[in-house]
């Protein structure tokens, strides 16, 4: 019998515990069948943070450390400056990297970290129960902004795409999104081209990756899956805010 | 090797890189500069990777990455850097990473001051971050014992894949003294098998504090207190000076210790025999020493550069037998000889 679907080897057979319509198992097969496609898996070394994606460390089948919150690209910089020859990337959320993890993403983009970082999006805290998130739209209703986010209150939503695109050490940023296959596809590609862009030792890497949380938002999937085209998309533009062809 | 002549900051960067240190992760803050500013110019030149941090905050977690990794890494702050990095070293503890900490210990609490305390030792000896964990700390009294302990923590961190702490004070930090870089003995250290160095032809290793079933949290802090309890059979250590005939016991340590040693030969000029209990590891805390004590002892007077600490350590380990006293100087004040030899004399019942 001939296999045509398989589950790629970067990943474990784990049953993850993501909500149904969560978007977080999508993106962990891309960034699975990105590592099979670059045959890296056995030098690979992941970092997982606080979230929703706190237990990515079972489900990616490569060495793994769990960071403190916001943290991870901090563990990953002591990771990859003692293995400079292996493959190192953080998987984070919204919560963790844009707001208590701000300082060390900024650093290790602003010192050109050789290494990757998937910023997962989905404008809200997840884990514990649906707080905002520094990325929460304005108007979003949230269990802390029961009114919807006030921007004479609270500000804007951080565009971490454009803000880290200012930064000369990261050489490649892109924002993609998840909610059709299109896109999906689209985005697989941008997350094997930030780990490329790591192998050729060129600087920092992240890729921003739009995402749903169909439990917090209290939508069913493909309702979230439509609120996050109408509404995340218009606000968080998509593409390649840098390339390395750029920094040359 | 012949003696020479160094700061303690740059000792403690020496000693690091002769113990095998190649990774250093750190961030600005007086009094212990110049351990940074030596790695970044030593590190290069044996290989190794001198990078200074955002943060405190952010040195600890390279730290924990680069332990993870199988590495031998230091950083290095002074009090409130060391509060910033409680987190990460819960974290580094929960996850049995080996690495060292240098705490050059300045006055507090909030900002303080830079001048020498030991107001830290709480948060060294008790934990200091969240949860039921320890550090191995080692108190020294000189640059030298400071350059030795260090050569040692290296494998006692491996060996226990738990982190060391020498606690100095800004005294030992800045000052200068003649120091020799002496081989230590090695211990047999198992191979780092569960560090993240790339799952080739082996399952994935996981570093990793984070255990939500209740049982398995409980089972994993057992597990820690029988380190912990490994560490105070075997590893505690002091020196005891002129304590064999003392009626009073003084307790001290580092900086402090070298102080009420003069003081003790004060006494002694004075009729009063009095002894010194310096502990040189205070978690494990040097209970055995107290043990060892002759009968003839009447009181104990503790002195530290803090409000009162280490004094309720003293007091377990008495536990009841004597009046334990106390003598402390707070916010950066450095104890003199005279003040301790009034109380002293004070307590053995005024001048003789």
């Amino acid at each position: 019998m001939q296999v045509v679907f398989q589950r790629p080897s970067a990943l474990s057979d784990k049953h993850t515990h993501y909500c149904p319509g969560c978007t977080h198992g999508i993106i962990h097969r891309l960034v699975a069948e990105a590592i099979d496609e670059l045959d890296v898996r056995e030098k690979t070394i992941g970092v997982a943070s606080v979230g929703c994606s706190v237990l990515a460390y079972e489900y990616f089948n490569c060495d793994m450390q769990q960071a403190a919150h916001g943290r991870a690209p901090a563990v990953a910089t002591g990771i990859k400056r003692v293995h400079p020859d292996k493959v190192v990337f953080t998987y984070q959320g919204d919560g963790d990297l844009a707001s208590i993890g701000m300082a060390e993403i900024v650093h290790a983009a602003a010192r050109g970290e050789k290494i990757t970082t998937i910023f997962v999006n989905n404008t809200i805290y997840g884990m514990t129960g649906g707080q905002m998130a520094p990325t929460s739209l304005v108007g979003q209703k949230t269990t802390t902004s029961p009114f919807g986010r006030k921007a004479e209150h609270c500000g804007y939503p951080i565009k971490i795409a454009e803000l880290l695109s200012t930064l000369q050490g990261a050489v490649s940023v892109a924002r993609v999104s998840v909610h059709d296959v299109p896109n999906i596809i689209k985005a697989k590609k941008a997350i094997k081209k930030a780990f490329e862009v790591q192998l050729s030792g060129a600087g920092f890497s992240i890729v921003e990756v739009l995402s749903t949380c169909p439990t917090n938002w209290g939508k069913p999937p493909l309702e979230a899956l439509k609120w996050l085209k109408e509404n995340m998309i218009p606000y968080y533009p998509l593409g390649e805010y840098r390339t390395p062809e750029e920094v040359k | 090797m012949a003696k020479q002549l160094m700061k303690g900051n740059e000792a403690i960067g020496e000693a690091a890189v002769q113990a095998g240190c190649r990774y250093f992760f750190g961030y600005p803050i007086t009094p212990q500069n110049e351990v940074p500013e030596y790695m970044s110019r030593r590190l290069p030149e044996v290989g190794g990777v001198f990078l200074q941090a955002e943060s405190e905050v952010a040195a600890i977690n390279m730290v924990y990455g680069a332990a993870g990794a199988g590495a031998r890494v230091m950083t290095s702050s002074s009090s409130p850097g060391i509060s910033l990095k409680q987190e990460g070293i819960s974290y580094i503890a929960g996850s049995e990473l080996p690495c060292v900490i240098i705490n050059i210990i300045r006055g507090g609490p909030g900002l303080g001051g830079i001048q020498p305390a030991q107001s830290d030792y709480f948060q060294a000896t008790k934990g200091g971050g969240h949860g039921d964990y320890n550090l191995f700390v080692f108190a020294p009294a000189s640059v030298q014992e400071m350059v030795d302990l260090i050569m040692e923590s290296f494998d006692i961190a491996d060996y226990y894949r738990n982190p060391v702490m020498i606690m100095g004070d800004g005294t030992l930090g800045q000052m200068m003294e003649p120091v020799e870089f002496k081989p230590v003995k090695k211990r047999d250290l198992p191979p780092k098998d569960w560090a993240t160095t790339g799952c080739v032809g082996r399952e994935h290793n996981i570093i990793n504090s984070l255990a939500l079933v209740a049982e398995n949290l409980e089972r994993h802090n057992w597990k820690l207190q029988e380190k912990y309890k490994q560490m105070k059979e075997n590893e505690q250590r002091w020196e005891l000076y002129k304590t064999e005939d003392a009626e009073l016991v003084m307790v001290a340590y580092g900086t402090t210790a070298r102080i009420v040693k003069s003081v003790v030969n004060k006494l002694r000029e004075q009729g009063i025999k009095a002894g010194l209990l310096r502990p040189i590891t205070i978690f494990p805390y040097p209970e055995k020493a107290f043990a060892l004590l002759p009968d003839s002892v009447k009181a104990f007077l503790t002195v530290e550069m803090s409000a009162g600490q280490m004094v309720q350590d003293v007091r377990l380990a008495v536990n009841g037998k004597c009046p334990v006293h106390f003598c402390g100087r707070t916010g950066g004040i450095i104890p003199t000889p005279a003040e301790i030899t009034k109380v002293a004399m004070e307590i053995m019942g005024g001048e003789r």
